[in-house]
């Protein structure tokens, strides 16, 4: 096992844990940036669209994850996103312009709807959120002249600094963008996990009379809260409309909303690590589906026969055994297969158990 | 010169009056003790000053402000730190983050800087973990650094909770029944806290407790409540054989 033996405060402050850590990260971040290179273009793409949803979960983790807010409408926000993204680039707007303005505009919509969402606790903010989803669709319909209504919208490549990006015509470029994105979104929430606004999330997820008594605005944080996780998200919605290339008012249908939350829930709420492992899941899922629907054909002697609904049903199957079963999400799996070969022969079973937490003060709500 | 003061503070919750024309003041320095049977309305006390109700009628004055014109979030910011009876810790942080939420008073820097991780942020950062630290000392609380709330102990969620309030550099510390729950040594322990809090910070400290020995112990002067409404006020001997109090706690002889 190894012990951190800490010496100054910046050890705790820095966000790797001592040396050997920081060079694991690195190694991944090499392997990953040379991707290109030992994918084919198939899988490059793959794992771009891997990427973009786990931006998106990094969006979705600081709403629900560390603030506590559920929300099952995160679609809308990807479609904001997306939408504003497109409509810059098609006036004329260069990509390195429009696209943080759209993450900003979203992030304005987000603060926007934060207003009347604040007086809303656990289901019936689902219930909202998931109506602002559903709405959605029906605005985007609406709002022809600027987002295409139901014949959508079409957008090639993009172009940074005389460079075309491109899903089809230069996956690698486009990959490269993806991971930069990712990397910066990730870094900055490293940031924010570590200074006063990160901590006050969790004081108002863990308890909010209590953050109030230190002096937490709650209503503020709540809006900044849903300002920050909505101007994320639209960054993976533009990120998303320029993968797809065409979308119109069902790209971003509530199936979208419920697949984010579900993602973040598999991967393990409340750290950023279950961002990207939900991601991993939730992107490679269909792929793993089709390949092994293929090879029990090829096994069995039958045709692969497309099942319709099999994919989801998985998916409901895999998040109700994890609710059970692995509540702390793949990671919580992962600290806890590490910790076991970390104290071998000395990890005990209820090592991760939490205990029954003892009356709360009512809620004062 | 009077820190706190209550002036004639009436809250009813629909036809019960759970505060009935209080009036108390607590001076600059001094422990103050509620004591009261359960239901009293010592808890609620507490929760008027942290703004968490509108009382009906009355006035509540802290260090020259009216606390009934502020919400709930800025009291903490005039200097008034409290504990919870039913201790309301952040549970999936570790005892480190949970001091530091204490110290979000005196956040200075903003979104920008945060997300950017500046220099100045970082200076903060380390402001509030060297201040932080002067607490685990004062308090022993060096081995839960880094372990989760969820999994420590009773007694010493009690500890943390104190040095949460005091990492926010109160003027006046409010402590809802601090040694509740706690076993005879750990008592003791938070008797000489709360007397060095007093002494050695200088914090005024106004707490709700059932435990007389702890109570004659610190206190300076104890209220003594009964349904809402002030039954007497003096030192721990004069309240402890107060002819009302004895009434309130054993009821009347006949």
């Amino acid at each position: 096992m190894r012990i951190v033996f800490k010496t100054n405060y910046m050890q705790d402050l820095r966000p790797w844990k001592d040396g050997y850590q920081l060079g694991l990260y690195l190694i991944l971040l090499a392997v990953a940036a040379a991707a290109p290179w030992w994918l084919d273009d198939f899988y490059l793409g793959e794992l771009t669209n891997v990427l973009i949803w786990a931006i998106a979960g990094l969006g979705l983790m600081i709403l629900t994850g560390h603030t506590g807010q559920a929300s099952l409408g995160h679609a809308a926000f990807l479609a904001v996103g997306c939408y504003a993204n497109v409509v810059m680039i098609e006036a004329g707007v260069p990509f390195l312009v429009a696209f943080p303005v759209a993450g900003l505009l979203t992030g304005i919509v987000g603060a926007t709807v934060a207003i009347p969402a604040l007086r809303l606790h656990g289901i019936y903010l689902a219930i909202f959120t998931l109506a602002l989803s559903v709405l959605m669709d029906d605005i985007i319909v609406l709002a022809e002249p600027i987002t295409g209504g139901v014949a959508g919208k079409y957008l090639g490549g993009v172009e940074i600094f005389g460079h075309l990006v491109d899903r089809w015509a230069t996956p690698s470029q486009f990959f490269w963008l993806v991971l930069a994105v990712a990397i910066i979104v990730t870094l900055g929430y490293i940031n924010l996990l570590r200074s006063s606004l990160g901590r006050s999330f969790i004081a108002v997820r863990d308890s909010e009379v209590s953050a109030q008594a230190m002096g937490v605005d709650i209503a503020r944080t709540k809006t900044i809260s849903f300002a920050l996780s909505c101007a994320v998200t639209g960054l993976a919605g533009a990120l998303m409309g320029l993968f797809a290339g065409a979308f119109n008012n069902e790209t971003f249908s509530v199936v979208i909303s419920i697949q984010l939350l579900m993602m973040i829930v598999i991967g393990g709420l409340g750290s950023i690590h279950g961002a990207f492992l939900g991601a991993i899941v939730i992107g490679f899922l269909p792929q793993f589906l089709s390949i092994s629907k293929e090879y029990a054909a090829a096994l069995l002697g039958g045709n692969a026969v497309a099942i319709p609904g099999l994919e989801f049903g998985i998916f409901g199957m895999i998040l109700i055994a994890f609710i059970l079963f692995e509540p702390m999400g793949l990671y919580g799996r992962w600290l806890k297969i590490r910790t076991w070969f970390e104290l071998f022969p000395f990890y005990r079973k209820d090592m991760f158990k939490r205990q029954k937490s003892y009356l709360k003060t009512e809620r004062l709500r | 010169m009077s820190l706190l003061e209550y002036e004639n503070v009436t809250l009813k919750f629909g036809g019960l009056t759970a505060v009935d024309n209080l009036s108390f003041d607590v001076q600059e320095g001094e422990v103050f003790a509620i004591v009261g049977p359960n239901g009293a309305g010592k808890s609620t006390v507490f929760n008027l000053i942290s703004r968490f109700y509108d009382p009906y009628a009355g006035s509540i004055q802290f260090d020259g402000h009216d606390l009934l014109r502020v919400k709930a979030s800025a009291v903490a910011a005039f200097g008034v730190a409290r504990t919870f009876q039913n201790i309301e810790l952040f549970e999936h942080a570790t005892v480190l983050q949970n001091l530091l939420v204490g110290r979000h008073r005196h956040r200075r820097t903003n979104l920008i800087s945060e997300i950017l991780f500046t220099p100045s942020a970082r200076r903060q950062e380390i402001e509030n973990r060297e201040k932080i630290e002067e607490i685990i000392d004062f308090l022993d609380l060096q081995a839960f650094r880094d372990k989760m709330i969820s999994g420590l102990p009773y007694g010493v969620r009690k500890v943390v909770e104190v040095a949460r309030a005091l990492a926010t550099e109160p003027k006046l510390l409010l402590l809802d029944e601090p040694a509740s729950g706690l076993s005879v040594e750990e008592t003791t322990d938070m008797r000489w806290w709360i007397d060095d809090i007093r002494r050695q910070m200088g914090i005024t400290v106004l707490m709700v407790e059932h435990d007389m020995g702890l109570v004659s112990g610190v206190s300076d002067r104890v209220l003594a409540m009964a349904d809402g409404a002030k039954l007497a006020l003096g030192t721990p001997a004069e309240v402890q054989s107060h002819p009302a109090v004895i009434e309130a706690y054993l009821g009347k002889a006949s």
